[in-house]
């Protein structure tokens, strides 16, 4: 099991849009993957459980993947995340 | 006493007229039609262990059907609406095929024996209400979507059918109305949407208005009051809704779709059109607003947003000020009704004599206490203010402005309050937008002079050439014996302005205007030239400033205001301007 925190970059937070882009990504990895937030862990691969985190801009997310693939899981979605969605 | 039984003794031909919350633009007369939908009956069963496959099954089944319908709702959405209203949608779908979610449901199903209906419930349940309590706006709105859905779902469970075409034109009266359902029964002809709840953002209200379809929402009772074929007017400006109309009525409402119709035609094609010149030279087109209880969409609609809010409005006619609740309700309503366009909300620009509770009157009042002097020597009532409007910021498409800044001072002071209200607002908890933007209106001369430095420690600058131009030119506007004085044009003011619009963009902020000379048509192509940033106009005036700045290279307006920089009389600026606009603009009338 990996663990690694992230904040959010982007200005509308996780709203629709990058919550379905990291959703999708993390079904591409085969690790379980779970994300923290306050005390609340939900399944990552959930789009309904990354909503309700509800997490705005400059919130801080701890993400756990655990399986075969969780280093290159756990890049590729902290990345994304870093990289604000590629949103402006 | 049954509702039938109160409906049919109320009296048929009585006029009555509600009032809800003006939800899209748009004035509809016709008759109604009441569209029910049962709310999805939930019942906890226990089902023996080898029906649980059985329930399993049916779940699938119910998903399916969803899925196939909000496909074709999802399709049909594509055509009528832009990307941002289909998104609703497109949230929806994805909740629909969650894995995750629906594995959770069907391993209960079949561990804990229970029906279908109840688990969904249950399980879609935790997630609405972790939402509903969430202070992100955004996440409290997404509820509604997961709600949506899983009704969806629940009434396939039940195999309920689903209306959704009408004969003829109507308007649609209802308890309330999802998404789906104000998209898909706009296939019909459908007048209007009328709900008994619902608010401003609600998608009812956000979907009406992409579809073009008057509604006003939060009408609380209308759906008991309404049968099928009642004679309605549905006033989606005002907010108000009349039953059983009389002829005059009718009159009176047709006669102002009419004149709406005629604004809505000078605005042609140009509502959701950019202000931008020919050579892409964008420019921030807003409108100038008080409160009406007519939030004038129509004339809003053309417009960027709200470049000056006057907040004082609040205060006219009362004996007392608004309470910080009062003004904070008022700035939440704008805020919401206006997004996600940008209001920019001026600070009260009163003079002392509001709260002067004797008789003290000032010899010189405008050039006494007013604007942010009153309210820094009153800063329990500014801090309320402030409060009030931070709280109100949530969407974050809320700014500030501050009137009559004379000097650096009085900016630092007032920028200290407002750190004040935010430090107050985030110990209690409150939620705010901390990169609210802060800016200034420059309408003493000292502040355009010292414009730099204003420009340093604000967001944006705002002129106010109401109160420039007579200070500059020591010109009072009402005095009839010297009014002619007042010159927009009078050399020193252009040249003034360049100063103001340069000062401040060379220290990196915006420089905007929102006094009269702002919706001058015959001023347009001069302060483009000048290198406005923002046009905050009355709304009336709006089409036509479009369709000048649409009109023009700014290249073109750069060098016409060189020229007009150089002229040294009134007349001769207002006579090169004159036939200017009489070339390219003839249609337009000017002074």
């Amino acid at each position: 099991m990996i663990q690694r925190e992230v904040s959010i970059k982007n200005r509308a937070g996780l709203h629709t849009r990058p919550a379905a882009a990291l959703v999708k990504l993390a079904a591409t990895f085969k690790s379980e993957f779970f994300i923290e937030k306050d005390g609340i862990e939900i399944n990552g691969k959930s789009i309904i459980g990354v909503m309700t985190l509800a997490a705005e801009q400059g919130s801080t997310l701890t993400l756990r993947f655990s399986g075969v693939d969780e280093v290159e899981a756990c890049d590729a979605v902290a990345e994304l995340i870093e990289r604000g969605f590629d949103e402006k | 006493m049954t509702e039938s039984r109160a409906k049919a003794e109320s009296p048929q031909s009585q006029e009555t007229v509600l009032k809800g919350i003006p939800a899209s633009p748009g004035i509809a007369i016709g008759p109604a039609f009441v569209f029910m939908r049962h709310a999805p009956i939930i019942e906890e069963r226990s089902v023996l262990p080898e029906e649980a496959e059985r329930e399993v099954g049916r779940l699938e089944q119910a998903i399916a059907r969803s899925l196939k319908e909000l496909r074709k709702i999802f399709e049909f959405a594509e055509t009528k609406l832009r990307d941002d209203k289909v998104k609703i949608f497109e949230a929806q779908l994805m909740f629909l095929e969650d894995a995750v979610l629906f594995d959770a449901i069907y391993a209960r199903i079949r561990s804990e024996l229970k029906n279908a209906e109840f688990i969904v419930h249950d399980e879609i349940g935790k997630y609405i209400r972790i939402m509903l309590a969430s202070k992100d706006e955004y996440t409290h709105e997404r509820a509604h979507d997961v709600e949506d859905v899983r009704n969806r779902i629940l009434r396939n469970l039940q195999e309920q059918r689903v209306i959704s075409r009408l004969e003829g034109s109507a308007i649609i009266v209802s308890q309330n109305l999802s998404a789906g359902d104000t998209v898909i029964l706009s296939r019909n002809d459908v007048l209007a949407y009328a709900t008994d709840i619902g608010g401003i953002t609600s998608h009812t209200a956000l979907l009406s208005r992409a579809l073009k379809i008057p509604a006003v929402v939060g009408l609380k009772t209308i759906s008991h009051l309404v049968h099928d074929a009642l004679s309605m007017v549905l006033d989606g400006y005002s907010g108000t809704v009349v039953l059983n109309p009389t002829e005059e009525t009718i009159k009176k409402y047709a006669a102002k779709r009419e004149r709406y119709h005629q604004f809505e035609a000078r605005l042609a094609g140009l509502r959701d059109l950019p202000a931008e010149t020919l050579d892409h030279r964008r420019v921030e087109l807003s409108a100038n607003a008080e409160f009406e209880q007519e939030l004038d969409f129509i004339k809003i609609q053309g417009a960027d947003g709200i470049g000056l809010f006057r907040s004082e409005y609040l205060i006219v006619g009362k004996e007392e000020f608004p309470t910080e609740e009062e003004q904070f309700a008022q700035y939440k309503l704008l805020a919401e009704a206006m997004y996600p366009k940008r209001v920019i909300i001026r600070t009260f620009d009163i003079g002392g004599d509001k709260l002067m509770t004797d008789s003290a009157k000032e010899n010189n009042p405008f050039l006494g206490w007013r604007g942010i002097r009153v309210m820094l020597d009153r800063p329990i009532l500014f801090l309320e203010q402030l409060r009030a409007i931070l709280r109100a910021s949530t969407r974050k498409n809320i700014a500030v402005m501050f009137p009559m800044v004379s000097n650096l001072k009085e900016v630092r002071l007032a920028r200290k309050l407002l750190d004040q209200a935010k430090h107050q607002l985030r110990k209690d908890g409150i939620p705010y937008d901390s990169r609210m933007k802060v800016g200034v209106m420059i309408e003493v001369p000292s502040a355009a002079i010292i414009a730099e430095d204003l420009a340093e420690e604000v967001d944006f600058l705002s002129i106010g050439t109401n109160d420039l131009i007579q200070y500059l030119l020591a010109v009072d506007r009402g005095n009839d014996v010297v009014s002619n004085l007042y010159q927009e044009f009078n050399p020193a003011v252009v040249r003034f302005l360049r100063r103001i619009i340069e000062r401040g963009k060379k220290k990196g902020v915006w420089v905007g205007m929102c006094g009269e000379m702002a919706g001058d048509p015959l001023a347009t192509i001069l302060l483009l030239g000048l290198g406005l940033d923002e046009f905050s106009v009355v709304p009336n005036m709006l089409p036509e400033i479009k369709k000048i700045i649409r009109g023009v290279k700014f290249s073109e307006a750069q060098k016409i205001a060189e020229q007009v920089l150089r002229m040294k009389t009134e007349d001769e600026i207002k006579e090169f301007l004159r036939s200017i606009m009489k070339k390219k603009f003839p249609d337009i009338p000017i002074n």
